[in-house]
């Protein structure tokens, strides 16, 4: 790659300039750090076209993502369908409505995958040997699969009561999970504080800018899919609020190189009640996020009390028309079950939070019923089978009697239609 | 009556690397005055140009952010426990 389209990264709050290296807060200021690029030389670069003939994968926008050379991890990331979701269109009362289903992303099924490949892609480009992150489970998991696919080793720090199947999802890897009694954000903070003392490269700590990054391809994708334009309104769920901050910008992006035409977006955000600093301080008015001390909610994935973007996502929401919502535990379910009854799609806890505060957005009419509607499932739903099992009716059980069978569907909706 | 203040360690090359420092006053923003007359060049890193404390910089007064209390306004009195804890980006 002779070219040179990630140029430096850049204090968000003074623009100090910092060089490529394992940083992510400005000296002077505390404020992140983020990946700046030569977009006049990005546009000479790419075309439609050019992406067109690339591989259906995530690095087909390698131009605007942080790193130097060619890309190391993640080669199958990305790409994940967008399902024109009609279904759930007619029972949520809108026209026009998608899901992009990154419970299908590969190999650890969430949206994580990409910032991973970023991550380590760059860490590598870095001279890493180990790798780590601070996870409420999605980014511990695709540590743990990308790090070993990549010939890295890797440690995770997760708290330590997180759902059974994220934590085997870890374990399996041969990574070296930590458990740690406490939630998310004390998590977080013994990373930034390991992340000084031992040199290791942390996805979400010293390598953020650039892992961050990687959610943009989430946003470049829909832009692509939809036929190079942007839906009218996108639903995404916030942790940290990272990933929400990184469509708005991947969608304002791919104008400024030349892939869209110029068009109105607006961005909305969703949370869990038990867990809604972010969705609570839009909905005062201000962007000052008072931190939850201790989430309560099934939608642990999104379980961040200090969300380090909560700012910044106000303002994304704020500047493009949108709104947040929050939803309780009982909406996140019916959200899962309502999604996979009219789609086969199977969403974990985050997606579930997605769908129910989309269906609140429509019906207050914040979502006009005649407007695109891109909702993003982040993360497969057999990820947190534990949260949803209780509210499933069990299998019926007969023995292998023909005679039972019948006795037990007598009165199924089911039978009576196809007799 | 002089208060304890705790300086984080990337700000402790501008107190004598000291981790504590006294200072007097009866607000949090006679506190930083007073810390900036002591160790010139502190108050910008903690204040922007406006004069409020920057958005990746906390100050806790007895554990709860001074967003939330009065800012700079906030009153502090013999007794209290300032903290001064760079926002930690992350997740």
């Amino acid at each position: 790659m002779g070219k040179e389209f990630f140029s430096f990264l850049k204090c968000r709050e003074c623009g100090r300039q910092y060089p490529k290296k394992a940083v992510h807060v400005c000296e002077f200021d505390f404020g992140p750090l983020e990946a700046d690029y030569n977009y006049e030389e990005i546009q000479r670069s790419i075309s439609r076209s050019v992406i067109e003939s690339r591989p259906h994968n995530m690095w087909r926008y390698r131009e605007l993502l942080p790193i130097d050379g060619e890309p190391t991890v993640g080669l199958n990331t990305g790409f994940t369908p967008l399902v024109k979701a009609d279904r759930l269109a007619k029972a949520l009362g809108v026209r026009d409505l998608y899901i992009k289903n990154d419970a299908f992303n590969y190999p650890s099924l969430s949206f994580k995958d990409r910032v991973v490949s970023v991550a380590l892609s760059r860490a590598k480009e870095l001279g890493f040997k180990i790798v780590a992150c601070a996870s409420t489970g999605n980014l511990a998991n695709s540590v743990a699969a990308h790090a070993a696919g990549a010939g890295l080793k890797s440690y995770v720090l997760i708290p330590a009561d997180l759902e059974q199947s994220k934590v085997l999802n870890s374990l399996v890897y041969g990574t070296q999970v930590i458990g740690i009694h406490g939630a998310y954000d004390q998590v977080n903070r013994l990373c930034s504080e390991i992340a000084g003392k031992y040199g290791w490269g942390f996805v979400n700590v010293n390598l953020r800018p650039y892992y961050a990054e990687g959610s943009k391809t989430m946003g470049f994708e829909i832009a692509e899919q939809l036929g190079w334009r942007l839906p009218r309104h996108t639903v995404v769920p916030m942790a940290s609020g990272s990933l929400l901050t990184k469509v708005a910008k991947a969608y304002q992006e791919a104008s400024k190189v030349g892939l869209i035409e110029e068009q109105p977006f607006t961005i909305h955000g969703a949370q869990a009640t038990g867990c809604n600093p972010i969705s609570a301080a839009f909905k005062a008015g201000t962007d000052l996020i008072r931190p939850v001390s201790k989430p309560t909610t099934i939608a642990k994935s999104l379980a961040i009390g200090t969300p380090a973007d909560g700012y910044y996502a106000v303002h994304a929401v704020k500047s493009t028309g949108g709104s947040c919502e929050d939803v309780t535990d009982a909406e996140i379910i019916e959200g899962i079950r309502l999604l996979a009854e009219t789609e086969g799609i199977f969403a974990e806890t985050a997606g579930g939070v997605t769908v129910a505060c989309a269906k609140k957005l429509i019906s207050s009419g914040k979502i006009p019923a005649n407007e695109s509607v891109v909702l993003c499932v982040t993360g497969h739903g057999l990820k947190t089978a534990e949260a949803v099992a209780p509210h499933l009716p069990p299998p019926r059980l007969i023995n292998p009697s023909l005679r039972e069978f019948e006795a037990l569907i007598a009165n199924d909706a089911v039978h009576a239609a196809a007799a | 009556m002089p208060i304890p203040v705790s300086i984080p360690t990337v700000l402790r090359p501008l107190t004598d690397n000291l981790d504590t420092v006294e200072v007097e006053g009866a607000t949090i923003g006679d506190l930083l005055a007073n810390l900036e007359k002591r160790y010139p060049g502190i108050g910008e890193r903690l204040l922007d140009a406006q004069g409020n404390v920057r958005r990746f910089v906390n100050i806790y007064v007895n554990g709860e952010d001074v967003r939330f209390l009065q800012d700079k306004a906030t009153a502090v009195k013999a007794g209290d426990e300032v903290s001064i804890v760079p926002a930690i980006a992350g997740g």
